[in-house]
């Protein structure tokens, strides 16, 4: 997959963008473990779309994660991204984390998003459906918390790696801590910034994917999520956990193609 | 040499099956594994032996910080200093420290340091952990990646605190204040500030840019120090400053009894309780992705983090402990040698003296901390003969005419 370093945020930031496909702009907003190689679901939305993914700093050699500390600067930051790569009205879709800034974005700038889709989103805490604190998790428990079949799809997580390969361990562990500074700064250690305060705002249609079996961010999310924003729609795809994008990549393709309809 | 006597102030009243039901003694540990009135008098006990310390003739008395912690049961150290310094009047008051990177704001630290400085006229040595994962991540929710800004800011904060005779604003990222007006001003100008550190480049350099002493709060001993160490006084010299070993120090597990034999037959079992029990941490919360930086992760073997590794807790053995160095052990000739060996091996000028050991019942602590004291303590006393005269890392209380007696020291034996 084609992709490129850009320069935004004034020189603070070096930003990794994949780019692929043909149709209309969508900009994919991934979550916190990043983008796989050869990423499938980005590969499957640019059969589709004019597919912009940008990697946020501390992922691969996208670099500049110090300047980001709060909901505010992970904000701007995509703006800014958006504006180097001059999109004009993209369809924006956000996995989990990226699922949280792209809805912060909806609602700081309800003018300038007319499509989103949300996919699990983090963002929301309420006390019923706690999510499992992954900073805490050991590599092996991952697969186990995001899918919902670890055995079939859980190696993806680590390219094939093995979590009990000590030398492969170290890697991943190099690789994860610098997702996860950056990560950490919106999801540790609870994963909301106030957002839901501030969905009113959106005026987007407004997508919301989740899997049925999604053991990190629990299905029950989608109606707080629904209930806060005025143009929102829920589907629910079974046999998918919070991984739903490479689990089910038809049926999350499927209920974006609602958005155009 | 100074030696400080340390108390971790664990919970001596784990279960047997600790291990085996629970995951963690930190972080997730569940209070009903507590009972506060067989903790009252935990507490005092403890208090009682460091107020003893001092009757021994220990330079210092040491507490420190930790959170959710069933070994480490001084969630605010500065109470136990506190306490101590109205009880005591000579030794240094070591608060191996606050975790200064989480207080709100961290000029509460400036202001409850300079408290206990002015009670105990100026025998608080300070200290300033960045903290460990544990406690600064998963008990007090510092956002990993945010944790060392925030320290260096609290530190500026601090410092200046001290300094400046006039309020100032202070416009820093995480604090924000119009008046920073620290009262009482300490004695000291600044109290001596040890930083406990973990083998990281830029630890090292921080201290070496206000000529701190660095601090290496290991359990695992002094044979396993060797190289992290190697490593601090390699900058020291890099850095063109003098080789004092008063600007380090060392933390040892140490028991001394009338003999060898001794030692093992009436130590074996606390030494047990506390590698075995006390330091059972789930690894999932010995390093929050983004506490520490890439390079000390390169450095260091994951294989802890594998599942087969937190399936299989296999404990270590006496035999093992002394053979490892990880505590020091036997009597007073056999552990004078070892600390020699310490002493010259790391270059330190400063011990922290883990004598009170897991659940150690009082009277044999009291009889390894006399027996260091007056045994062995005595034939350590000039390892550094040079550096006699250094005391620019240590405490300088007011003149005994100045100073309030201190109240009489109770549960002495």
């Amino acid at each position: 997959m084609q992709s490129r370093l850009l320069n935004v945020g004034d020189g603070k930031f070096s930003v990794r963008v994949y780019e692929a496909g043909e149709g209309p702009e969508l900009l994919f907003l991934h979550g916190a473990g990043g983008l796989l190689a050869e990423d499938p679901f980005v590969t499957a939305l640019a059969k589709h779309y004019h597919v912009y993914a940008p990697l946020l700093p501390g992922y691969q050699d996208s670099e500049g994660s110090d300047h980001l500390r709060d909901m505010l600067d992970f904000t701007l930051h995509a703006f800014d991204v958006w504006d180097a790569l001059g999109l004009a009205r993209p369809v924006v879709v956000g996995h989990s984390m990226g699922g949280m800034i792209a809805a912060e974005m909806a609602a700081v700038a309800p003018n300038e998003i007319e499509r989103l889709a949300l996919i699990c989103p983090a963002g929301i805490w309420v006390d019923e459906h706690p999510i499992p604190d992954i900073f805490a998790s050991m590599p092996f428990e991952l697969p186990g918390l995001l899918f919902h079949d670890p055995a079939k799809h859980g190696a993806l997580l680590s390219g094939g790696g093995d979590f009990n390969d000590p030398n492969f361990l170290t890697t991943f562990l190099v690789e994860n801590s610098r997702r996860m500074t950056t990560a950490g700064r919106l999801l540790f250690p609870i994963p909301d910034r106030g957002v839901a305060e501030r969905l009113y705002r959106i005026k987007a249609r407004t997508q919301l994917i989740w899997g049925t079996s999604d053991k990190l961010i629990d299905p029950a999310y989608a109606e707080i999520f629904a209930k806060h924003i005025p143009h929102a729609d829920i589907v629910r795809i079974p046999e998918a956990g919070h991984m739903v994008i490479y689990e089910q990549t038809d049926g999350v393709l499927a209920a974006l193609a609602r958005l155009h309809n | 040499m100074k030696f400080t006597f340390f108390n971790l102030m664990p919970w001596p009243y784990l279960p047997d099956d600790f291990r085996e039901k629970h995951r963690s003694v930190w972080v997730d540990i569940p209070t009903s594994l507590y009972d506060p009135v067989k903790g009252h008098d935990v507490y005092n006990t403890y208090l009682d032996e460091l107020e003893y310390a001092e009757q021994l003739g220990y330079d210092g008395i040491g507490v420190n910080e930790h959170h959710a912690n069933a070994y480490g049961m001084m969630p605010s150290p500065n109470l136990m200093a506190a306490s101590l310094a109205r009880r005591t009047s000579k030794a240094a008051l070591v608060v191996l420290g606050n975790s200064i990177a989480l207080y709100n704001p961290p000029v509460r630290v400036a202001e409850e340091f300079a408290m206990l400085d002015v009670i105990s006229g100026g025998r608080l040595l300070a200290g300033f952990p960045v903290g460990t994962s544990m406690d600064t991540n998963f008990a007090y929710g510092t956002v990993p990646g945010a944790t060392r800004e925030k320290y260096r800011e609290a530190h500026e904060l601090i410092m200046r605190a001290w300094k400046e005779d006039e309020p100032f604003p202070f416009n820093g990222r995480y604090t924000k204040l119009r008046y920073v007006n620290c009262w009482p001003k300490p004695v000291q100008s600044p109290p001596p500030i040890f930083i406990p550190g973990g083998g990281s480049l830029e630890t090292y350099d921080f201290c070496l840019e206000y000529d701190y002493v660095y601090c290496y709060l290991s359990f695992t001993g002094y044979k396993r120090a060797q190289q992290l160490m190697k490593g601090y006084w390699e900058r020291v010299q890099a850095a063109g400053k003098d080789m004092s070993p008063y600007r380090a120090g060392f933390a040892q597990t140490i028991i001394v009894a009338e003999t060898d034999e001794e030692a093992e037959r009436d130590y074996r079992e606390h030494v047990d309780y506390f590698y075995n029990r006390c330091l059972h941490v789930y690894p999932g919360f010995a390093d929050a992705p983004g506490y520490r930086t890439i390079k000390t992760l390169q450095a260091n073997v994951t294989s802890q983090m594998t599942e087969q590794a937190v399936g299989n807790v296999a404990s270590l053995s006496w035999q093992q402990l002394i053979a490892d160095g990880y505590v020091i052990a036997g009597s007073p000739s056999t552990v004078v040698k070892q600390m020699k060996d310490l002493i010259q091996g790391l270059r330190v000028g400063n011990i922290f003296c883990l004598i009170h050991i897991g659940n150690m019942p009082e009277d044999k602590c009291r009889r390894s901390m006399k027996l260091f004291a007056e045994e062995v303590m005595p034939q350590l006393r000039n390892e550094w003969p040079e550096y006699e005269k250094d005391d620019r890392f240590w405490i300088h209380p007011v003149n005994q005419q100045a100073a309030r007696r201190a109240a009489p020291a109770v549960g002495a034996k």
